[in-house]
């Protein structure tokens, strides 16, 4: 589903030369749930970047569903990250003036679905993320915990083919951490395909494959 | 995305950044606002000089004798040599022209008028009945100067208003007689309010015969003549005929001056129009101003919501989404300063028309179309720059900071 052959990455900060990404080579198949861990300035978030449309590489292939995405336009990689890419971020970017469930509704506001068509994928999504009671708060008045699952609820709106996640416990305590993991690991059981970047090893450790990377390449891949 | 929903996103970026939007409507509402209420002056001034031209009598040609070399428009301020009188004869002979409906000689004076032991100085017209229609003046009382030969000198007259009032104070004035020097004159009639127009109050004036002026005065020269024209068309035919016909009574000498209200009127309105124009593109800088306002806070807001951009192309927000995002906000606030200075506008008109009922305080069609439209037109173009530089954000830059 994902295929990266020989991503390449460089940045230039100042007159040097950075390589974010150096001839990384991953595939990742449907319902996989990956975790990426490496030390900071390994280039993971980066490698997520690039997954996610976000960024583009100086070199390689990256193909998404049999689809060479590398020589696509800006606005047609917008189209694919909205039908296909679901983001969650560590300190969740929630629009602050937006209640809960307008939030959870931009993903298919911007698709152009109308409101008819939004509203029973609205209550399915904010049933599903326990949310229901909080759909009409603004992000200021939810806990850490529910702002996440505004923003999964939010990454899961338009079905996409995957959810990247970028240490999304980054900023949650220990338990509420284990929580929103919880709500990702049901992603994944009702077949969806998760990418998890994080330095905690004890989250790592709970996706069934694992990623290693140092200094811009993956130096290892488990499956368990 | 659907217009719904993007009106609805504007208006949530409106209603979320309260004071932001209230100090654009403000800066857009004030722009409008003196667009409206300085041409709305400008309109004023304009109506109110036509209406006092109006007041003076339709189709109106006016000749005064002698001959001004530099052409001037305002009767009255021409000094001109006067080697030959302007006379009755002169006058009367305007009866051959076709053109002409009506005419009235004119002399005027100033006369010490009595009435018992009450004096007073007023101006003395002397005229003929031809007077009443053409400067369109009406009767409070009594009848105007009597028709027939105008070289018949009647010992009657008609009183302004306030020439009646006080001089006879709550008796009346009509029967009665008063002394103009040295002759006594019946009143048989007392004009209507009518007020000054041009400065030229008829209410404090004494009409009696042109023959008894003249005799009063003693001139033969008119101070000029009141032609009116048959139509609007006649009136250049009417100015023709007046030159030609003196002309040869005045032995192929052009020594009078022939003005028509038309082309004074038609200066004055070019003037007060082009007047209008000029302060209304000044007030106009303001919605310049107002628009570089919305420049600025669009900026502003680039940097302010780096990370809801972000957010909105990694949700899959095209370029052209977040544009029309920025566009639809900038258009909206137009929109409502624009509604907010209309409104504005049309109380301080109101304020105005209070403060100064006699002018017709009104904003022109085309500035109440112009001033709004000024106002979304530099809004979107002000925005151009902050909504391309919005849609450049790249996403990863702008999420990753906090």
């Amino acid at each position: 589903m994902i295929r990266l052959t020989g991503i390449e990455r460089t940045f230039v900060v100042g007159e040097e030369q950075v390589h974010a990404l150096r001839g990384a080579t991953l595939e990742i198949g449907q319902g996989e749930y990956l975790s990426i861990m490496g030390p900071s300035g390994s280039g993971k978030s980066t490698l997520l970047n690039v997954i996610g449309l976000l960024d583009r590489p100086s070199a390689g292939i990256y193909e998404l569903d049999q689809r060479d995405v590398t020589g696509l336009s800006d606005d047609e990689l917008a189209r694919m990250r909205r039908e296909k890419i679901g983001f969650v971020f560590q300190f969740f970017h929630l629009v602050p003036r937006l209640s809960a469930a307008q939030n959870i509704e931009l993903p298919m506001v911007l698709a152009g679905i109308d409101p008819t068509g939004r509203k029973p994928r609205l209550n399915r999504l904010l049933a599903e993320y326990g949310l229901e009671d909080r759909a009409g708060h603004r992000p200021d008045q939810l806990s850490g915990g529910q702002c996440q699952r505004v923003a999964i609820a939010r990454a899961m709106a338009m079905n996409p083919s995957v959810i990247l996640a970028d240490e999304p416990t980054g900023n949650l305590d220990r338990h509420t951490g284990r929580e929103v993991m919880a709500v990702l690991e049901r992603v994944h059981h009702n077949g969806g395909t998760v990418v998890l970047v994080t330095h905690d090893p004890e989250i790592g450790s709970r996706a069934h494959r694992r990623l290693r990377m140092i200094d811009g390449a993956v130096v290892s891949d488990e499956k368990s | 995305m659907r217009l719904n929903d993007v009106l609805s996103f504007a208006w949530q970026v409106m209603r979320g950044y309260r004071g932001r939007t209230l100090l654009i409507l403000l800066a857009m509402g004030i722009g409008v606002a003196a667009v409206v209420a300085v041409t709305a002056l400008g309109e004023g001034a304009r109506r109110y000089v036509a209406n006092q031209f109006g007041s003076l009598g339709t189709n109106l040609v006016i000749v005064l004798p002698g001959r001004s070399e530099t052409a001037g428009a305002m009767p009255g301020v021409l000094v001109g040599k006067t080697p030959r009188d302007l006379t009755l004869e002169d006058a009367l002979a305007l009866r051959r022209s076709h053109a002409i409906r009506r005419f009235a000689p004119l002399i005027i004076g100033a006369g010490d008028v009595r009435v018992g032991a009450r004096r007073r100085e007023t101006p003395v017209l002397g005229s003929t009945a031809e007077l009443l229609e053409i400067r369109r003046m009406e009767m409070a009382q009594g009848y105007f100067l009597p028709e027939g030969d105008p070289r018949q000198s009647l010992p009657v007259s008609v009183v302004g208003s306030k020439v009646a009032s006080e001089l006879f104070g709550a008796r009346q004035a009509l029967g009665e007689w008063l002394r103009i020097g040295d002759r006594r004159f019946r009143i048989i009639g007392v004009l209507a309010k009518q007020g000054e127009s041009l400065g030229f109050n008829t209410d404090e004036i004494v009409i009696v015969p042109l023959a008894a002026a003249q005799a009063l005065f003693n001139t033969e020269a008119l101070f000029r003549v009141l032609v009116e024209a048959k139509s609007r068309e006649q009136i250049p035919y009417a100015k023709e005929d007046v030159e030609e016909i003196i002309r040869l009574r005045h032995e192929g000498e052009r020594d009078v001056t022939v003005i028509t209200q038309d082309a004074v009127l038609a200066t004055f309105d070019r003037i007060l129009r082009a007047l209008t124009l000029a302060v209304g593109g000044i007030a106009a800088i303001s919605l310049a101003v107002a628009g570089i306002l919305i420049m600025n806070v669009m900026l502003i807001a680039v940097t302010q919501r780096r990370r809801e951009i972000g957010l909105l192309k990694a949700l899959g927000a095209t370029g052209r989404q977040i544009r029309l995002a920025f566009f639809t906000e900038a258009v909206l606030l137009a929109i409502g300063g624009a509604a907010v200075g209309l409104i504005v506008g049309q109380l301080g008109r109101n304020l105005a028309l209070q403060l100064y009922p006699t002018i017709p305080f009104q904003a022109p069609w085309w500035a109440l179309v112009a001033a709004p439209a000024t106002a979304v037109i530099t809004a979107v173009l002000f925005t151009v720059l902050p909504a391309r530089r919005a849609a450049k954000l790249d996403p990863v830059q702008a999420l990753s900071r906090r």
